[in-house]
Formats: C-alpha cells, sequence, structure tokens
C-alpha cells in the first residue's frame, strides 16, 4: 500500500481524498446519527444547520491542519460531504 | 451503608460568575473571592480533583487562572466553545471516573440542564452553593491518604492543553428547542443601551464585528432617522438571558449598512448571531435592498466571522456599495477593506425564521420599501 501510493502521486491523491471522504462520513454519522451519501446536501435536506457548519469549519481545521478563511468560507463548501473534500484536498496543496 | 453519599472524585467548575465574578471577555479583570480560593485549596487537599468545563477563549482563560496563582489545581480542563456535557463527559472520560463522582458548579439553570440532560448522574450545584461545599457530606472523606493528596499531581502528568481543540460541538438542536427560547429583537431607547452598555466597550468585541461605537455614538443615534438601533434580549425557559445584542444600522438608497452587530459570548452556543443575521437578511429582503456589513477580524470573533460568511456575505464588488456619496468618511462603505475593516456584501433574499427560537422583531421595511 504504501509503496503503491509513494510509486504513483495519482493513486496516492485518490486514495486521499477517499480517506478523507471516508472519515468525514464517519464524522457525520456519528453527530447527526445518519448515513449521508457523498452527493447528499446536508443543508437542504435539514439535516445540518448553520451552527452545526460552523463545528464543521473547526473539525476540518484541526483534522486535516488547514486554515479555512475569507471567500472559503461559504456554506457552498460545506454543503456536501464531495464539496468538503475537495476542499480539504485544495487547501492541503495550496 | 446506605445512608453515606458516595464521594465526589472531581468537582468540575464554571468560571465565569463561578467561580470568579464577572464575564472574562467584558472584563479582563475578573475577581477570584477568597472564600472560593479557599473552597479549591481545601478540597484539594482532600484529594479531591478539580476540574474546569467553561465557554471561554482558552488562552485568555487559562492565562487568568495563572495570574490568579490557581491554574495549577486544576486537570484536563475544558474551555472552548464546545457544549459542557461534552466537556464533562470527556473529563470523568479522561480521569476514568464514573459519572456518579462527578460534580459541576455553573451559575447558569441552562448549563446545568444540559449537563443533566445527557449525564443524569453529574451532581450539579448552582454558583451560591460553592462556599458550602467542602461542609456537605459528599465531600467529605473519612480519611485523607498521602495518595489522596498527590493524586492531583499524579493526574497532572498527563494533563494536555489541547483542551479546546477538541471540545468545538455546540448544543444540538433538540437541546435548543428543549430550552424553549425567545429572542426580542427591538428598537433601543435609552434604557435599552444602557443594558448594553457592557457589548459596546472595547473590550467585548469578541463576537462582534470588530468595529468600536461608543456609548454615547450610539446614543447620538437613537433619534436620527438615517440610522437604527436595535437591541436584542434572550430569554428561555429557566427565564431571561437579560440583553445579549447591540445593532447599528444605515439606511442608504439601495442598501443597509450594518456597522455594529455585537453579541454575548453567553449566548454564541445558542446560534443568536445567525438568527439575527438571517432576520436582518429577510427584513433586507422584503424591503428590496442589498445588505453591506462592517467587519474586522479580531483574535475573539471567528465565530462571527463564519456566521457571517455562511450567512452568505461576501467580498463581492456591487454598485450599492460606491452609489452613496455623503460626504462623511464614516458613512461610506466602499468595497475591500480599510484600517483592516473590510466591507462584506450580500444582495439579500427572503429567509424562513429560527426553527430553533421564537423570535419577536419589529418590521424595518414599513414605509421603506423602495419607489420604483
Ligand atoms: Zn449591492
Amino acid at each position: 500500500m504504501t509503496t503503491g501510493q509513494a510509486i504513483t502521486p495519482v493513486t496516492a491523491e485518490a486514495v486521499t481524498a477517499e480517506a478523507v471522504s471516508e472519515a468525514l462520513t464517519a464524522f457525520l454519522a456519528e453527530r447527526i446519527k445518519t448515513e449521508v451519501a457523498p452527493d447528499q446536501d446536508l443543508f437542504a435536506s435539514g439535516l445540518a444547520s448553520s451552527m452545526f457548519a460552523m463545528q464543521l469549519v473547526v473539525h476540518l481545521e484541526e483534522t486535516y491542519d488547514i486554515a479555512i478563511i475569507g471567500p472559503e468560507l461559504k456554506l457552498d463548501n460545506f454543503r456536501t460531504v464531495q464539496a468538503m473534500t475537495a476542499l480539504v484536498l485544495r487547501l492541503r496543496d495550496g | 451503608m446506605p445512608d453515606a453519599p458516595t464521594l465526589v472524585k472531581c468537582l468540575i467548575w464554571d468560571l465565569d460568575n463561578t467561580l470568579w465574578q464577572g464575564t472574562l471577555l467584558e472584563d479582563p479583570g475578573v475577581r477570584l473571592p477568597d472564600e472560593i480560593r479557599d473552597v479549591i485549596i481545601t478540597l484539594d487537599a482532600r484529594g479531591i480533583l478539580q476540574s474546569i468545563a467553561s465557554k471561554n477563549d482558552h488562552d485568555l482563560a487559562w492565562q487568568r487562572l495563572e495570574d490568579l496563582g490557581i491554574a495549577e489545581y486544576f486537570v484536563h480542563p475544558r474551555i472552548g466553545w464546545g457544549r459542557k456535557s461534552d466537556s464533562v463527559c470527556g473529563i470523568a472520560d479522561e480521569l476514568n471516573f464514573a459519572m456518579n463522582t462527578i460534580a459541576f458548579i455553573d451559575d447558569l439553570p441552562s448549563e446545568r440542564a444540559e449537563v443533566s440532560f445527557r449525564a443524569a448522574e453529574v451532581r450539579c450545584y448552582p454558583a451560591e452553593q460553592a462556599a458550602s461545599l467542602p461542609g456537605r457530606p459528599e465531600f467529605r472523606p473519612d480519611v485523607v491518604t498521602v495518595d489522596a493528596r498527590r493524586r492531583r499531581q499524579m493526574y497532572q502528568a498527563s494533563f494536555r492543553r489541547d483542551a479546546e481543540r477538541e471540545s468545538f460541538a455546540g448544543p444540538d438542536e433538540d437541546f435548543l428547542r428543549s430550552l424553549e427560547l425567545v429572542m426580542a429583537i427591538k428598537r433601543a431607547d435609552e434604557e435599552d443601551l444602557s443594558r448594553v452598555e457592557e457589548l459596546t466597550l472595547r473590550t467585548s468585541q469578541m463576537n462582534a464585528t470588530g468595529v468600536h461605537y461608543s456609548d454615547a455614538a450610539l446614543r447620538g443615534l437613537l433619534a436620527d432617522p438615517g440610522h437604527e438601533v436595535l437591541t436584542v434580549t434572550l430569554s428561555d425557559r429557566f427565564g431571561p438571558h437579560g440583553a445579549v445584542g447591540v445593532m447599528l444600522l444605515e439606511y442608504r438608497p439601495g442598501v443597509w449598512h450594518l456597522k455594529l452587530l455585537a453579541t454575548s459570548c453567553r449566548v454564541v452556543s445558542f446560534g443568536a448571531g445567525t438568527v439575527i443575521l438571517n432576520w436582518l437578511i429577510d427584513q433586507a429582503a422584503r424591503a428590496g435592498v442589498h445588505l453591506a456589513a462592517d467587519f474586522r477580524r479580531t483574535d475573539r470573533n471567528r465565530m462571527m466571522d463564519i456566521a457571517y460568511r455562511f450567512a452568505g456575505f461576501a467580498e463581492d464588488p456591487c454598485a450599492c456599495l460606491t452609489s452613496t456619496s455623503p460626504a462623511s468618511t464614516a458613512s461610506t462603505a466602499s468595497a475591500g477593506e480599510r484600517d483592516g475593516v473590510q466591507c462584506l456584501h450580500l444582495a439579500a433574499a427572503p429567509r424562513p425564521g429560527p426553527t430553533t427560537m421564537r423570535l419577536t422583531a419589529p418590521d424595518l421595511t414599513a414605509g421603506r420599501v423602495p419607489v420604483r
């Protein structure tokens, strides 16, 4: 596994996205007691409130050692597991 | 031995208006009464551990505890913006103590209720009983061994200071609804402004827009038809939280300019900032105007920053921000930054009312619907 990641960065990236997505899904399952699909809108479906969104900001910052500030703090970045995963990867790369 | 109460092995303290007098974020010089210091030292000597569950800025609160010379008495303190029940349960976990050996003292009935709601076995005491705790049987072990006296130092070996990082979790909506919160927004009069005076002090800008307006400046705008000064009060089924917020709004053609929004740190975890912003956005939508909001990031208003952004405020350029030309620079909002103050912008659309509280508020649109 480790060798595979080291050899092909593309795979490593895919694994990372998968890992982030899985960890987030598990975090959400624990917090909102619901299994969510990666593209499920957490806010439209009433599963999450803006209060909860704030907790997501802090959770992502601390879990992935990133700073989410300014324009990145828009609700759309936290709407789905997919969007949050993309945000994490983008900020870690940056 | 059914008559002997289970001994308390750890007492968890709230800080503001429980351990010390006052609210740290509003008064950096909060005072520790001698009788509370005595309680801490007495319980420590009996081998009863003490910890902290406080909604506060971790670094500021810890610094204050150090300055007061009592920081060393507390193990696994949880100082952050999370639920108190999570803090209490987390401390019990860290210590590997059963819940029925934990005690919690807090001045706010709502916090004690929140802890009891999730950890019924924890014994909760109101702040005014602090001085009487050492006299209670559950705080009086028959024998105090040498190990007991060293207990705190032993636990401190595993002391970790990352409490705040782990503890951000707001109260869930179910619990909030169970509080039966009622928020009232009203046009301020002189008396209302006196009630929010501490919120307008420079030192209490936490959770605020980071832009300072003096009490005198706000009073001077009470009768100004171009400005609106609003105060916010909150209550729940346990009673009033009192005046918890103040807003300054300037009406301009096509745009309402939110120049000040300050809320008490006591109500952050109730989502008060978001409720206020959503109400204002809805009012602006009804009036057919855009919203502009001053915001200066400080080390204390992160939650308000997030609340603004999630409400939809952004740094978008818009004609409404430059369309006005009053001579006074104070009332001119230009896009971008001045003195570190950002002008955020939002094209308002209707918003649903809050789901976690009942809201009463004036209709700001009366007489202000734009002429087309
Ligand atoms: Zn505009």
